[in-house]
Order: structure tokens, then sequence, then C-alpha cells
């Protein structure tokens, strides 16, 4: 599996950190279930699935990586920073 | 048709024409008491303990595959009862002695051998996790021991005890661990169900879960649609998937982990030795092939093979575990679908809808629990209380943080599992 960061290029995945489903971090006044979706709840879909990369061994920034969960096929990649993921304080 | 050995002789003297299938190919009925979704070992099982427990017999057990060739089929076939936490001690506890009796309950041979478990440390904080480990283990009335140095290299010579890097200093032992053989569980267990009047129903995929008011009322499947007055998921690495046709999200990831078999070779490993360093597990089957493992691909996925990175990873563990499997040829490798939950544990309880029951979230160690997750869920589903051995098996302690069972400490979030 290979990812293309935006910022180096195409990578070998074990340059990067895994972190999970890419979902909007709930504001920080937001109710526990709110909180409980964000951290425990999965959709889980076979399928293209939103998730967070960390490019550990490269540029240290956090993507947002579109990924089909049954083939690994990589349809988008951007960086988190830039992809609405809430958490701005 | 019962095994015994003189049926086993009778028949090798008339040509093996006696033996009959072991279970019925039934067409679906329209309507059963109960039914379950998956039909791998927790699902069988389940059955098999309703009938026989409970004397709940009216049952389906819809399988989308064949019997077994799931996960069930897919493990390393590891059996302990060596864990830690309060509610998974006590758990595998319960299921370990029912392994020990389950070959005879089944009449039945799933080749239990209950060869020990060696679980390697190398260094001060791991030996006196074990030791703390071990304790526990003993003070809940099962076995464990604790061996130096000196005694792992008298039962495991092989190991490579001279690696700077990660040195043995010791082992926790626990006898009565083993392996099983996978296939013949999910076939005892099936057999045992189909005596006892529940249908097992192959290639019938559920599509859909009927929910009305509230309550569950049944399933739509590949063969049309049944009603049920109880539905039981039981679909290991598609259980959220499962779980999404009643309308719930559950606290799961599903993930592939692989496992690996090398050419057949003499009998050199007796045990099931683990190294901590890299999380390898290895034992060797009846025919001689090494078995092994470590850890999952650690990113969500349906893929039932694996990646790369963790067969490298793997390998080089094993070498630097036993170096002379060096030369031994890898046979085959392969990867199963597991749910991995925020905290590593399972969830064996009532769905949010009524008379939906949600068993899943085994993430890579549910084939020792095979018999005590169906000896509990069949308690769950038949009485509506929670088995005294699984009660911390909750859904809502993922939403409400109380009661959270993190086995190995590394913290309740999905990737750290
Ligand atoms: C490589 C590997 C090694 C492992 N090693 C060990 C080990 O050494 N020790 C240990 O304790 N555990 C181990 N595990 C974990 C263990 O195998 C699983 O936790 C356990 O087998 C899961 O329960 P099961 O047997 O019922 O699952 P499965 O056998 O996977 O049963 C689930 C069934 O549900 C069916 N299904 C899914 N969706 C549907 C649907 N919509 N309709 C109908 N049917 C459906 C599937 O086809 C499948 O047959 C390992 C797992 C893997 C993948
Ligand atoms: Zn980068």
């Amino acid at each position: 599996m290979r990812i293309t960061c935006p910022l180096c290029g195409e990578r070998d995945r074990r340059e990067f950190y895994y972190k999970g489903a890419a979902l909007v971090r709930p504001a920080e006044g937001a109710d526990l279930d709110a909180w409980h979706e964000y951290l425990n709840l999965r959709e889980n879909p076979a399928g293209p699935l939103d998730e967070l990369w960390y490019h550990e061994m490269g540029c240290n920034a956090w993507l947002k990586v579109t990924r089909d969960t049954a083939t690994h096929e990589i349809s988008a990649v951007e960086l988190a920073s830039e992809a609405g993921l809430g958490g701005e304080t | 048709m019962r095994f015994s050995g003189w049926r086993v002789l009778r028949e090798g003297l008339t040509g093996n024409k006696g033996w009959a299938p072991h279970w019925r190919d039934p067409e679906p009925k329209s309507e059963y008491d109960v039914v379950i979704i998956g039909g791998g070992g927790h699902g069988l099982a389940t059955a098999y303990y309703l009938a026989k427990e409970h004397g709940i017999t009216n049952v389906a057990v819809l399988e989308k595959g064949y019997l077994g060739g799931g996960n069930v089929g897919r493990n390393t076939t590891i059996v302990r009862a060596n864990y830690y936490l309060p509610g998974n001690s006590e758990f595998y506890s319960h299921s370990l002695k029912l392994w020990e009796t389950m070959e005879q309950d089944l009449n039945y041979n799933a080749m239990m051998s209950q060869r020990g478990i060696i679980n390697l440390f190398h260094n001060d904080g791991q030996r006196d996790a074990a030791v703390r480990r071990g304790n526990s283990i003993v003070n809940q009335g099962d076995d464990a021991e604790l061996l130096s140095r000196e005694q792992v290299r008298e039962l495991a010579p092989f190991l490579n005890f001279d690696n700077n890097r990660f040195p043995i200093m010791g082992g926790l032992l626990q006898r009565r661990a083993g392996t099983a053989r996978h296939d013949a569980v999910a076939w005892g267990y099936a057999r045992g169900a189909d005596m006892r009047g529940v249908d097992l129903i192959q290639n019938c995929e559920v599509t859909g879960i009927d929910v009305k008011n509230g309550k569950v009322v049944g399933v739509q499947t590949a063969r049309g649609p049944i009603r049920a007055k109880k539905v039981a998921l039981a679909a290991a690495g598609r259980s959220g998937q499962v779980a999404a046709m009643a309308g719930l999200t559950l606290p799961i990831e599903s993930h592939v982990l692989q496992a690996f078999v090398s050419e057949g070779l003499k009998p050199i490993v007796d045990h099931v030795i683990t190294f901590a360093e890299g999380h390898l597990y290895i034992s060797q089957s009846d025919k001689g092939g090494l078995v092994f493992g470590s850890y999952l691909d650690f990113y969500s996925s349906y893929a039932a093979r694996g990646n790369l990175p963790m067969v490298e990873h793997t390998m080089e563990t094993f070498v630097a575990m036993v170096p002379a499997v060096s030369k031994a040829r890898l046979l085959r490798s392969w990867g199963g679908i597991m749910d991995m939950t925020p905290d590593g544990s399972p969830i064996i309880d009532h769905a949010p809808i009524d008379g939906l029951y949600l068993n899943c979230g085994w993430c890579y160690g549910g084939f020792k629990a095979t018999p005590g997750s169906g000896s509990v869920y069949a308690h769950l589903i038949a009485t509506d209380r929670p088995h005294g051995a699984a009660a911390k098996f909750k859904l809502d302690r993922f939403r409400s943080g109380v009661g959270l069972m993190d086995e190995e400490g590394t913290g309740a979030q999905h990737n750290l599992h």
C-alpha cells in the first residue's frame, strides 16, 4: 500500500501511522452522546472510508485519506488541517 | 450416528461406506423462536447450548457461506485462560473448563491438546507483570507457573537465548492451555446442534433485519424472509454491517489479522510459545506445520488477506526468536476479518432493540472463547439475563466509560487495539 502525501509525494505505507476514521470533532461543550459517537461508534463500511493517517517518517502532517477498506484503493488524500474536521480552538 | 473406537474399526474394515453426513441440509422454515446470524464457532455453539441447556430447539443458524468458513477456521487455534482483568478472567476460565469436557460432551474429536502455553518475558517490568498475572490466575482457580530462564531453556531449547535486544528472562506457563483443531470445533457444535433439532442453513446471507415498533420480528435473507421472536448476532468481523441492518452503529472497526503456516517439519515445538516483543505466537500442528502470527495490520480492512509489511515484521520476529526457522519454507498465509472494540474486549448484551442480541467484538482472541461464548450467549437469549461469567461484557461501557475492559492497559481507543 502506498499513500501520496500532498507535501512529500507517493510514499510507502510504513512511513505512516494510522489513527482511524476521520470524523468531525465535536465542539468543546458538546454532550456525552456526541463525544461517544466521535470516540467510539464507527460506521465501519466495507468500501470507501475517510481516515486519518500521520506522516510520521516524513513531513509530520496529518492527512485525510479516502481508502476502500475492501480493496485498499486510495481515491483521495488531503491535508487534515484543510479538511474541515473541526477541533479549532 | 455416534463415534466410537468400535465404529471406527468397523468402518475401517468395511471400506468406510457407513459414514453419513454430520448434519442435515434443511430448507428454512418461515418462522423460528430464535434466528442466529452467523454459522461460525460462536453461532453454532450458541445454538448447541440453547438446545442442550435451555431446551430451545426451534432455532435456525443462518450462514452466508459454509459452516466454519469464517474465523473459526482461520485462526491460530490457541486456547488459554490466562487473562488478568476482572470480567475477562472469569469468562475465559469458564470457557477453558468447557473446552476440557467438550469432546466428551459433543462425542466429537476436536483434537483438544493441552500442551501448555509459555508467555516469554524479556525485562524486569514484563516479569513483574507476569508474576502479578500468574498470582491472579491462581487466585481465580486456574493454573500458572513462573519459569526461570533455565526452566524455559529446558522446555524450549530452540529459542534464541542469545538475543541481545530481547533476552529471554523467563516465562509464564499455563499447562492447561493449548490448541484445538479449529474446523472440528465448528463441525462438532454443528453436529451437536443439528442432532437436537436446530436447522443449520448455509448459503443464506442475512440482508435485512426487520424491526417493528422497536421490536425485532424477523430477518430478510438470500433465501427469503424468516420471522423470528429473537434474533441473535454472531457474525464476527461483519458485526458492524449486520448491526447496521437494524439501524445500530457499534463501537467496532473491522481489521484484518494474518496467520501463517510453514512446511511440515519434525516435532520441535511442544508448547504454544509467545514472544512478548513483537507479539509473536507459535505452535506446531499435528501435521508438523509451524502455525504462527503476530499483530493485526492496524487499519480498517475487509480484505480477507493481509498486506506485506506485517508479513515482513512477523517473519523478522519469528527468526529473531527461533533462528533455526529461517531455513523453513512458508507454506501459506491468509487473513481473517475481526471486530475490534476500543478496549479490546467483547460485547455480549441485549441490543437497544427488543429481541435483538449482540455477540461481537471478539478482536483477535475469540477462538478460545467459543464454548464459553456459546454457553453465556445461549443463557442471555433464553433467560434475558446475563450469565454471571459474562456480566461485564456490556455495550454501554463505552458510552459511560464505566467498566471499560482494557486488558492490555493500552487505553480505550480504537487504533490501540
Ligand atoms: C488469523 C487469525 C488468528 C486468530 N488466532 C486466534 C487464536 O489463536 N486464539 C483465539 O482465541 N482467537 C484467535 N482469533 C480470533 C478468533 O478466530 C475469532 O475471534 C472467532 O473465531 C470469532 O468467532 P466465530 O468463530 O463465530 O467467527 P466466524 O467463524 O467468522 O463466524 C461468523 C460467521 O458469520 C457469517 N456471516 C457474516 N455476515 C453474515 C450475514 N449477513 N448473514 C449470514 N452470515 C453472516 C460469516 O460468513 C461467518 O461464517 C484469530 C483470528 C484470526 C483472523
Ligand atoms: Zn508528508
